[in-house]
């Protein structure tokens, strides 16, 4: 046990790293991808395209090769983050977009066609039926697909730390080399720190279903 | 809402030069981008033809090397693929038994496994299990890693699969006189593995990428190749090759889960439309990302 309390700082350090990159590209992801969705089923053939084409490659490639290009391949565009976090936040962001804009999009569809005639009838254009009427019921009847991404995004969150940033798995790793003898003591916090936000985040995306189901 | 024609209206012939305009601009708009990007990339001289013809000259080695490596990656997905089909099909049997003390621990283990990263897996089967006693190469760890971590979330595919097959059909192999195993072996598994095979083969793709993770642990995978590639040609060349040899990475998974991607569709157009899933109601099998139970299901691979 006091091989927990020396390490303390370490690991609570480490835990917040990986809550604030898991909510920082959340939210990031969360408003690019809801962009990609309204292109998705925008008027404009060129944008639905675009949205299609980014939708498809992210979706189709490693997140470590993600990662791989934004901190290794940018700097031959001449590009380059300003730290090795915002370079995480981008891979993480840019992966996950790709997943939000397919939840949404599939909440767009959830939506009774109804709703979106009775809107165009009152005269709304295409961003207004959108943003009033279609997206606020489609992101209730998402949660729990986007409970799911957001999950998954923070178990994505571990492949960073191969792209040195010191969150839970790059302690993971660090400790494991320091300490030998208590590697079961180090795999024990990491797991146990893991599931508190996996677990935890379940638990109240299931209150939030519940709240927010529309009932037809 | 059945597609995007719903939401506005067919444009008129003035809203379709609007459309036109503006659709050309956003074009112009992307191929500045890119002819900026390719512009600094010329600049860099990283598009010189003798940089990129090193990926196709056998004289180098390196499109051997590279090959192998996507062996590699498809040894390890399908050593995974497999181990975790037969082990999620037992997890499901048991999560779907009526004995509590079967349903209990097949519970926990499920959701242990999909609610913990899979590369800390990867690292715990490669870095405590040797020191228990079994000593495992990175192909070992990372298959196993991949396994554990698959077959909890291919058990809830294909729990949700069995489910999918209408009651009625059980209960008249039932009223036939079937005994339990009969039923699920003669009935229920051959209706549900049609319907899910789209979702598996979706799985598969999923696999696939998280192979990469192979990078870490330093199994040889097309990642993992390609930076050795660099480490081996920087050497000699200096760094010439570096971005040539990643693109070509990235390109071949992404070349290699398009395919699987289109083939799950493929399959998922052949079933719909085949008579033999009759049977079955039309549910959204989960897939990797639903972490917990009682999340709802979700056509989704993140």
């Amino acid at each position: 046990m006091s091989f927990l309390a020396d390490n303390f700082s370490l690991l609570r350090d480490a835990f917040l790293t990986t809550l604030s990159l898991a909510v920082v590209s959340g939210i990031v992801a969360l408003v690019l991808g809801t962009v990609l969705a309204a292109m998705r089923v925008s008027p404009i053939p060129a944008l639905r395209a675009l949205a299609t084409f980014y939708v498809e490659t992210f979706r189709n490639t490693p997140l470590t090769v993600v990662f791989f290009f934004l901190a290794f391949g940018i700097v031959y565009i001449d590009l380059q983050f300003p730290s090795r976090f915002i370079t995480a936040v981008a891979a993480l962001s840019l992966y996950t977009a790709a997943f939000v804009c397919e939840a949404v999009r599939s909440g767009i569809n959830a939506v009774p066609p109804g709703q979106a005639e009775a809107a165009r009838a009152l005269g709304l254009d295409f961003r207004q039926s959108l943003s009033t009427v279609v997206l606020p019921q489609a992101f209730r009847t998402v949660v729990p697909p986007l409970g799911n991404v957001w999950i998954a995004l923070a178990k994505n969150t571990s492949i960073a730390a191969g792209f040195a940033v010191t969150d839970l798995t790059a302690v993971l790793q660090r400790l494991a080399n320091a300490n030998a003898d208590q590697l079961a003591m180090v795999f024990l916090a990491v797991v146990v720190a893991y599931l508190v936000i996996t677990l935890s985040s379940a638990w109240v995306i299931g209150i939030l279903e519940r709240r927010l189901a529309i009932t037809r | 809402m059945t597609g995007p024609r719903v939401l506005f209206d067919l444009p008129g012939p003035r809203a379709r030069r609007r459309q036109r305009i503006g659709s050309l601009l956003g074009i112009v708009l992307v191929l500045l981008l890119v002819g900026l990007a390719l512009w600094r990339l010329g600049a860099n001289g990283q598009l010189e033809v003798e940089r990129w013809a090193i990926l196709f000259d056998p004289a180098t080695n390196v499109p051997q090397r590279l090959l192998e490596a996507l062996g590699n990656t498809l040894q390890v997905a399908a050593v995974g693929m497999l181990a975790a089909t037969v082990l999620g099909a037992l997890l499901a049997v048991g999560r779907l038994s009526e004995h509590v003390w079967v349903r209990i621990p097949v519970v926990s283990v499920i959701e242990f496994f999909r609610a913990v990263p899979l590369l800390v897996l990867i690292l715990f089967c490669f870095l405590f299990l040797p020191q228990v006693g079994v000593s495992l190469s990175a192909f070992g760890a990372l298959a196993l890693g991949l396994t554990l971590y698959n077959m909890a979330v291919l058990a809830e595919i294909i729990r949700a699969g069995i489910l999918s097959v209408e009651r009625g059909q059980s209960e008249s192999a039932y009223a036939l006189g079937l005994r339990k195993w009969q039923v699920m072996s003669f009935v229920l598994v051959p209706q549900a593995v049609r319907r899910m095979l789209p979702v598996l083969v979706a799985q598969l793709v999923v696999l696939l990428k998280d192979s990469s993770l192979g990078f870490i642990v330093g199994y040889m995978e097309l990642l993992r190749t390609s930076r050795s590639l660099v480490e081996t040609l920087n050497f000699s060349f200096g760094p010439r090759y570096t971005f040539q040899l990643y693109v070509a990475a990235g390109l071949i998974y992404i070349l290699v889960n398009v395919l699987l991607s289109q083939l799950a569709k493929y399959i998922e157009r052949r079933t719909s439309r085949n008579a033999k899933t009759a049977g079955t109601t039309k549910v959204e099998l989960p897939a990797d990302s639903s972490a917990v139970t009682g999340l709802g299901t979700d056509p989704l691979r993140v």
